[in-house]
C-alpha cells in the first residue's frame, strides 16, 4: 500500500495540483485537504504547497497559520508526522512557528523565476533521506520573498544540528548561509523555497525533484506502518 | 462601566540590522529623480484601526499583544504603537 500524502489547499494556493502530480510520480498516493477543515484526515504526510495563501495579506503565511487545519498540522508534526512546506508553504511553516526564522524580500528586490542548483547538505530529514550529501539538484524557484533570515543563535543551532538540508549553489535571493531548505530538530518538518514538484520529468526541464519527493513518500510509508 | 474608543496607529518597520531591499531601492532611485540629499530610507507599513477598551492602558496592552501575535513577525519586524482617545464614548 502506498502512503497517503495530503496537500493542503488554501484560498490562493496555486501549486497544489503540481504537488499532487509530483507525489504520484514519486510513487505516493496524493489527495487534497481543505484548509478550513480542522483535521488532516488520517494522511501519512502533509505538504503545504506554493502559491499565495489568503492572498499573502499582511505577510506571506500570516493569515494561513490561523486556518483551522493548521492546529491539526501542528499536532501531526508534533507526533512525528512528515510535513513539508514548499515556497509559500515554507513561509506558512515559519509563521506558524513549526520552523524557525523568516522569509524576507529577495535581495535586490527581484522576483525570481528560474531554475537553480541545490546542494544536499544534510540527509537527516524526511525530504532528503534518500539523497546523498553533495548531490546537486536542478530545481525551479519562483518567489519574491525567499530570502531566509534568522537571528545568530538560531543560525548557530541550525548549523550545529545539521538542519540546513539544502543550500543554493549560487545564492539567488540573499538567504543567510545560502539556505534553501531547513528542517526541525526531529527531521520530520521541512521547509524549502524551491519547487521539487515542478522538476519531475526531463520533459519539464529536470527530474531532480523526484529523489526529494520519493524520500517524502518513503517517510510517509514508514509513518503509515 | 463606560468603555472608551481609541484610535490606534501601528507602524511596522524592519528591525535594526535587517536588510531593507525596498528602502535601498527607493534610496538608490532618488538621485536620478533630483533628490540627491536623501538618505536612511526605510520602508514599512502603517496599520490603523479603532479599539474599544475600559482604559488606555488596557487598550495599549491589547494592541501590543495583537502586534506580537499577528501584525508583526517578531523575527524581522518591530512596531511602534500610537494610541489616542476618541471623543465619542461607547
Amino acid at each position: 500500500m502506498s502512503a497517503r500524502i495530503g496537500v493542503v489547499l488554501f484560498p490562493g494556493s496555486n501549486c497544489e495540483q503540481d504537488a499532487v502530480e509530483g507525489v504520484r510520480a514519486a510513487g505516493g498516493d496524493a489527495e487534497l485537504l481543505w484548509h478550513g477543515d480542522a483535521t488532516v484526515g488520517g494522511v501519512d504526510a502533509v505538504i503545504i504547497p506554493g502559491g499565495f495563501a489568503h492572498g499573502d495579506a499582511l505577510r506571506p503565511g500570516a493569515i494561513a497559520r490561523f486556518s483551522p487545519i493548521m492546529a491539526a498540522v501542528a499536532e501531526f508534526a508534533g507526533n512525528g508526522g512528515p510535513v513539508v512546506g514548499i515556497c509559500n508553504g515554507f513561509q506558512v511553516l515559519t509563521e506558524a512557528g513549526l520552523l524557525p526564522g523568516a522569509l524576507q524580500k529577495n535581495r535586490g528586490l527581484k522576483f525570481l523565476c528560474t531554475t537553480v542548483g541545490l546542494r544536499v547538505t544534510s540527509t537527516g530529514s524526511v525530504l532528503t533521506s534518500g539523497t546523498t550529501v553533495g548531490d546537486v539538484l536542478r530545481v525551479p524557484v519562483n518567489h519574491f520573498e525567499g530570502n531566509y533570515t534568522c537571528d545568530r543563535s538560531t543560525l548557530d543551532e541550525l548549523q550545529a544540528e545539521d538542519r540546513v538540508v539544502l543550500r543554493y549553489v549560487d545564492n539567488p535571493n540573499g538567504s543567510v548561509d545560502d539556505i534553501a531548505g531547513i528542517t526541525n530538530a526531529a527531521g520530520n518538518v521541512v521547509g524549502l523555497m524551491p519547487h521539487p514538484e515542478r522538476a519531475i520529468s526531463e520533459l519539464l526541464g529536470s527530474a531532480d525533484g523526484l529523489p526529494l519527493l520519493r524520500s517524502l513518500a518513503r517517510s510517509a510509508a514508514v509513518a503509515a506502518v | 462601566m463606560a468603555r472608551m474608543r481609541f484610535s490606534v496607529l501601528v507602524e511596522v518597520s524592519l528591525r535594526e540590522g535587517v536588510a531593507d531591499p525596498q528602502g535601498q531601492t527607493v534610496e538608490r532611485s532618488l538621485p536620478t529623480l533630483g533628490f540627491p540629499g536623501v538618505s536612511g530610507v526605510r520602508v514599512g507599513k502603517a496599520i490603523r484601526f479603532t479599539i474599544e477598551s475600559p482604559s488606555e492602558d488596557e487598550a495599549r496592552a491589547e494592541v501590543i499583544d495583537l502586534c506580537r501575535r499577528f501584525l508583526t513577525n517578531p523575527v524581522i519586524e518591530d512596531s511602534v504603537v500610537t494610541i489616542e482617545a476618541m471623543a465619542d464614548a461607547v
